[in-house]
């Protein structure tokens, strides 16, 4: 069975790509394997774990669960754009400052929730960021330092 | 694993999905959100010739004033329809429902159509409507339809929506200055209800004048709690009298038994839930 593929035009942290996708093209696969931002990861492959998060057109999204050629036309910030000029974004560092991973494997989609949970809720209490990652599984179990360091990104020491 | 392949389109207006569609026949899926069906695509559950992507029919996004109503978008995103004032004062078990919907990501791609035309006994969307007295209107070939809530969602999976159909909007009359509370009982975060039950109460000084109450899961189907209903006009807004009345909650249910719990716990849990949902609707 023969299958076109279609033409894309999707901005990713800041570049504008255009590529030709087969219609059934996960985003996660697109900006993994034709764009090379790795920093996105691929999880549990169910839409449960949210560690493929990145921002689509400003909101988070499991990249897992939305088709490449949903995303023509838009908007896409991956784990991989959020640095400036060697400067990590806040919610980096202070994943890095609270030590909000253990393996690592989560933490991107975590960042990139936490900033739009953040985005969306500047001053949030531990239970609404709590819930507002309840779309992102940690297998470490490692909730404890996530919660820390999206409070410390927020500005408070609560 | 990624879906078997299909041919994609993604029209612009209504009408020419529903040409698109016409012309695949059952060969085509419609694609609303993607948060139910990619993951079905992606096991291999069903491997469509074509899927149909409304997300560019702008048409059918938004919120707006229709007099006694409002009217929903298919195409409203979870989070826009939470996020929507009209919604939030005349319609906000809804507002509530959607507020324990899935997880933040799935609220920004997932849409309201989408959700109750995938019909899903365990969604948190279909029970609020039925007890809102939503009505659904679908477009085909032959023009546009509108049915009941209680003729929309049909058994599992299947409401009465017609293969050369799409679901355009749904209208929800206005419940304003009703309480509400959305009661969902999970065991583990951002999943489907065991059993969530849905209730609107117009209350006047403390005495019950009106209540409307829908239960999840609880079959195959959404179900209205008519009984619950009858019972709490009229009654206090006491823990005692509502807990009365949220005793006939389960009253003709055939819900599911599964790994989560068999039929009789389900039963418990949603006399339970009503109770809960509705002193909480009532502000009590």
């Amino acid at each position: 069975m023969s299958r076109t593929t279609v033409p894309v035009t999707i901005t990713v942290d800041g570049t504008r790509y255009t590529d030709e996708v087969e219609p059934r093209t996960l985003l996660v696969h697109y900006l993994r394997e034709q764009v090379g931002k790795v920093g996105t990861v691929v999880g549990c492959d169910t839409s449960n774990c949210g560690a493929c998060t990145v921002h689509l057109d400003g909101r988070s999204v499991k990249s897992c669960n939305v088709l490449a050629v949903q995303a023509d036309g838009s908007e896409i910030t991956t784990v991989e754009g959020l640095e400036k000029d060697g400067v990590l974004h806040p919610v980096q560092q202070a994943f890095h400052d609270c030590h909000g991973l253990q393996c690592g494997y989560c933490t991107p989609g975590m960042i990139m929730q936490s900033i739009d949970l953040l985005n969306e809720n500047p001053d949030p209490s531990e239970e609404e960021i709590r819930s507002g990652l309840e779309g992102n599984l940690c297998r470490c179990t490692g909730y404890h330092n996530i919660v820390k360091a999206v409070q410390q990104a927020a500005g408070g020491a609560r | 694993m990624i879906p078997a392949q299909f041919e994609y389109a993604a029209p612009t207006t209504v009408e020419e999905a529903v040409r698109l569609l016409a012309e695949a026949g059952d060969e085509a899926k419609i694609l609303a959100g993607g948060q139910s069906l990619l993951p079905v695509l992606r096991m291999r559950l069903n491997a469509p010739e074509m899927v149909i992507d409304l997300g560019r029919i702008e048409a059918l996004r938004g919120v707006r004033d229709d007099g006694d109503a409002i009217v929903v978008g298919a195409m409203t995103t979870h989070a826009d329809v939470h996020a929507d004032p009209l919604v939030r004062e005349h319609a906000a078990l809804v507002t509530e429902a959607v507020s324990h919907l899935a997880d933040p990501q799935v609220r920004h791609r997932g849409t309201f159509g989408g959700a109750l035309a995938h019909a899903d006994p365990a969604g948190d969307l279909g029970a609020p409507a039925l007890a809102l007295g939503a009505t659904f209107t679908m477009v085909g070939p032959h023009g546009s339809r509108t049915v009941e809530g209680e003729d929309f969602f049909e058994d599992l999976f299947t409401t009465a929506l017609a293969e050369d159909e799409i679901l355009t909007e749904i209208r929800i009359p206005k419940h304003t200055g009703w309480g509400a509370h959305y009661e969902k009982f999970v065991r583990v975060a951002h999943q489907w209800p065991i059993v969530a039950v849905a209730a609107a109460v117009r209350a006047e000084g403390g005495t019950i004048a009106e209540a409307r109450v829908g239960l999840t899961n609880m079959g195959s189907v959404p179900l209205r709690a008519r009984a619950v209903e009858d019972a709490l006009v009229g009654k206090p807004a006491t823990a005692e009298a509502v807990a009365e009345a949220a005793a006939l909650a389960a009253d003709g249910t055939q819900p599911p038994s599964d790994l989560n719990g068999d039929a009789d716990y389900r039963r418990h849990l949603a006399t339970v839930l009503t109770r809960r949902a509705v002193l909480a609707a009532a502000g009590a």
